[in-house]
């Protein structure tokens, strides 16, 4: 027994190294899958249609998926702390307006963008209040002040409307100009999405926003913060729809009362979709980019190949359920592996 | 008693701390005092107010009345964050890790070593991370999430976090519930070197032996007041139960003679693909057979295949001498079957629910008629079972989270008992529970069998398994190592088979 025990022991943690790549593996195919399906997607697009990727067409791409991004970024934070915020849709439609309404009466870009900002970022402290104080379950709580902002929004816009002729010329440019493909917006989208990844990978805080949604619990006991990280991934999320209902009013020029209705949906299946767990502590915002990328390409895939549009919601429900169902067999497999895996660790430790 | 303490000052102290929630008295003018490299047991039954004064330790409540004390100055410990950083480190009950980050991120979550501008350096939290492995001497992965990680790994990750911050306390509640002798040992080896190196000690356990194997000095607590500190020297097991539960205490294991029926449970060659391979055994009317072994053997697989609730490759089942549908509970009850599972908190209640709705769950098919339920007949049978079983609340219509984990074990007994089982599986039946009720619980399993209910009791509690079984079946790794009589019985040959070091015949491999 004691001789053959040496051997056992050293090839556990090989094996284990092993077990860990794959398991890795799996959880960055995550995001990976996604990129996968879009390619694909767009090739075969390519192939039916050669009109699908010309510039214009990428372009376009890029500039439909751009708000989607930006606003699934904030919302991917907020879902990684196990809560979720459903009134960024009227966050982006309040913001947009107030912006649009600021640059009528002959004010500056930079200053609308920086209201919008502060605006959403404004809503999104109190949905952080409400959540963290009141420990009221977070559907519930940005289910009100969906209804809320909405509320506002409609009473202050009434029948009113902006269009594109009211805003500064170099206001509408920004919105659909760029660098060779690339829009000035997406390049914009891009760069917080990369802060915000940064942000999330590499500061304290931002691992404790996924501590606390993997166990929120442990995270009381370990001296998390807990309040003042689900504040903040509420004041970011809100910020980041400010921030989209201003790029929103760039790329459309046309706000009214119902602005973003609805969009809190597409949002979160694009942020599911990406990879995010709805159960907190996993997943990344550029899986949340893929996501809203894919939904967002879908809407320009089916005209190219002449399906019709009114297929869009239908496909998106299909890649929603497609997604948590392979979570949930992966969840299942990982599961199996690592129970294999501490059995072996343990009867080689006994061994 | 105070004679004999240290003349240093404490490292960390409590003088007579009270503290209430709402009209409960969890603990009233509590004072206990932790010195540099002893080790301190705190002993109580449950509900005696442990949880409270660790967690008061440990900066979660606050007292009403009396002193934290640190180094014998007064300080105020306003969350778990400062009671970390005057160095008090605390492994509770349940581990509490994040199951989605890697082990290494669990050790330094809020403490990570960090590099320019404020960004965590990642290499050097995993390097640190296997650093604190070697040193504990353990062969875990820092890189894999905790996910999925036994219970005693995860305990050493706990260990590891506390050695992280080179804590001058640390408190340890029941660390051993859920370990098997080997791990435990492990356990103790690393509490005592931290010990000899000057850590402060403070260990909470069910299990006397090993409150004398570890501890100098013992604190009893009784019904939230202090009863006793006592250097452990001295004392005998029997004097400690005397002060935590205030009286003597009936015999632990009051094992009744019993006449043996027919064969009442009976398990041929079950197996389940990795899980557990070519399993038989049989249990007679009047039998209590124990199914010991280490931790993942496969012993509470087993039991939840035998009941329905996981489904098995091969093998047989047969209850009464009636064959069982494979992956059907209900059919399984219905054939006289009960199972009281191992998590009585995940799968053994439903923790917001009444007693009365918990203990009416298992008895709808009597509680209705023409699809109605019967509240008053639920009422009834839940009143009987939980005034039978002695269970203590002060109303039935009372949450099953607010009673304690003994009082909660036996609505799980009173649920399954009601359904009038000819086989009762039970798992770890004692676990997390005080010696009070641990008694009671064994008297009630020793009674049921002298009516003639064949019991089969899982359990990683060597006494209880040696002092209540007939018959003791040993599984490691998935397989029946052993079979024995209670005659044969003792620790040496049950951990033998547990660790395999025995084959099913008895003779060394």
């Amino acid at each position: 027994m004691t001789l053959t025990a040496p051997p056992v022991a050293e090839d556990a943690p090989a094996e284990g190294a092993a077990r860990r790549r794959f398991i890795d593996k799996v959880f960055k195919a995550r995001e990976l899958a996604v990129a996968a399906v879009l390619v694909l997607m767009l090739l075969a697009t390519q192939l039916s249609n050669t009109e699908f990727l010309s510039r214009q067409g990428i372009t376009d791409l890029l500039l439909n998926a751009t708000i989607l991004v930006l606003v699934a970024t904030g919302q991917a934070v907020v879902v990684i702390t196990r809560n979720v915020d459903l009134s960024v849709g009227s966050v982006l439609g309040i913001s947009a307006f107030a912006a649009g309404n600021y640059l009528q009466g002959g004010g500056s870009s930079l200053v609308a963008v920086v209201l919008a900002v502060g605006l959403g970022a404004l809503f999104g402290a109190l949905n952080g209040a409400l959540v963290s104080l009141g420990k009221v379950p977070a559907l519930v709580v940005t289910l009100g002040t969906l209804y809320i902002v909405r509320g506002i929004d409609s009473i202050w816009v009434g029948s009113r409307q902006i269009t594109a002729d009211s805003l500064p010329d170099g206001f509408v440019d920004f919105g659909h100009n760029g660098i060779w493909v690339v829009p000035y917006l997406a390049l914009l989208a891009g760069a917080v999405l990369f802060c915000v990844g940064y942000y999330l990978r590499s500061y304290r805080s931002g691992r404790e926003m996924y501590a606390l949604g993997s166990s929120p619990e442990a995270a009381q006991l370990a001296g998390i913060p807990v309040r003042g990280r689900i504040m903040t991934a509420y004041v970011l999320c809100g910020a980041l729809a400010g921030l989209a209902g201003a790029l929103y009013l760039a790329r459309f020029g046309n706000v009214d009362s119902a602005t973003g209705s609805g969009y809190e949906l597409t949002v979160v299946s694009a942020v599911v979709v990406g990879g995010v767990a709805f159960t907190g502590g996993s997943g990344t915002v550029y899986g949340a980019a893929l996501g809203a990328l894919l939904l967002t390409s879908i809407n320009s895939v089916l005209p190219a190949i002449g399906v019709s549009s009114v297929w869009v919601t239908a496909i998106n429900g299909i890649l929603l359920l497609l997604a948590i169902a392979v979570d949930r067999i992966l969840a299942l497999r990982v599961a199996a592996v690592l129970r294999k895996q501490a059995a072996r660790m343990r009867s080689a430790r006994h061994a | 008693m105070t004679e004999s303490e240290p003349e240093t000052t404490p490292v960390l102290a409590l003088e007579g701390v009270s503290k209430s929630f709402g009209a409960v008295r969890a603990l009233r003018g509590v004072s206990l005092r932790l010195y540099a490299g002893e080790a301190h047991a705190l002993a109580g039954e449950n509900g005696a107010g442990k949880s409270t004064l660790i967690k008061t330790l440990a900066g979660v409540h606050r007292p009403d009345t009396g002193q934290v004390l640190l180094d014998g100055e007064p300080v105020q410990f306003n969350g778990p964050a400062d009671a970390r950083d005057a160095g008090v480190a605390v492994i509770y009950q349940e581990p509490t890790l994040f199951p989605d980050l890697s082990i290494a991120e669990n050790i330094f979550m809020g403490r990570q070593p960090r590099r320019s501008m404020g960004r965590v350096d990642h290499r050097s939290v995993r390097g640190a991370a296997d650093a604190l492995f070697a040193r504990l001497g353990v062969a875990l992965d820092a890189d894999q999430p905790a996910r999925g990680l036994s219970i005693a790994d995860q305990q050493l990750v706990e260990i590891a976090k506390a050695l992280s911050f080179d804590a001058r306390v640390l408190i340890m509640d029941e660390p051993t519930a859920a370990l098997t002798g080997s791990e435990v040992a492990r356990l103790f080896g690393v509490v005592r070197a931290l010990r000899e190196q000057g850590t402060a000690v403070l260990f909470i356990s069910h299990r006397l032996e090993e409150i004398f194997d570890l501890c100098e000095r013992v604190t009893t607590l009784r019904d939230g007041g202090w009863v006793s500190s006592e250097p452990v020297a001295g004392l005998t097991e029997d004097d400690l139960v005397r002060r935590m539960v205030g009286r003597d205490l009936a015999e632990l294991y009051p094992k009744q003679d019993t006449e043996l029926g027919e064969v009442a449970l009976d398990v041929r060659r079950l197996t389940r693909e990795g899980v557990f391979t070519d399993v038989s055994f049989q249990v007679r009317r009047g039998e209590i057979v124990s199914l010991a072994g280490l931790v993942g053997a496969g012993r509470s697989e087993v039991a939840r295949a035998v009941f329905g609730v996981d489904r098995f490759d091969g093998g047989e089942v047969e209850v009464l001498g009636r064959r069982l549908k494979p992956g059907a509970p209900s059919l399984a009850m219905h054939a006289g079957l009960a199972l009281v599972p191992e998590d009585r908190r995940a799968q053994g209640l439903v923790m917001d629910m009444s007693i009365e709705r918990n203990i009416g769950l298992t008895g709808f098919a009597e509680t209705t008629r023409a699809g109605l339920m019967n509240r008053g007949a639920e009422r009834s049978r839940s009143l009987d079972w939980a005034v039978r079983l002695q269970v203590k609340y002060s109303r039935i219509a009372d949450v099953v989270g607010t009673l304690s984990g003994g009082n909660q074990q036996k609505v799980v007994l009173a649920k399954w008992l009601a359904t009038n089982p000819q086989v009762l599986i039970v798992d770890e039946p004692t676990r997390g529970i005080d010696v009070g009720t641990k008694a009671e619980v064994h008297r009630l399993l020793s009674s049921l069998a002298a009516e003639g209910v064949a019991v089969l009791m899982i359990s990683s509690d060597l006494p209880e398994v040696l002092g209540m079984a007939d018959r003791i079946l040993v599984m490691h790794e998935g397989r029946l190592t052993a079979e024995l009589t209670r005659g044969e019985a003792t620790e040496e040959t049950v951990m033998a088979a547990a660790t395999g070091r025995v084959n099913r015949e008895g003779k060394a491999a």
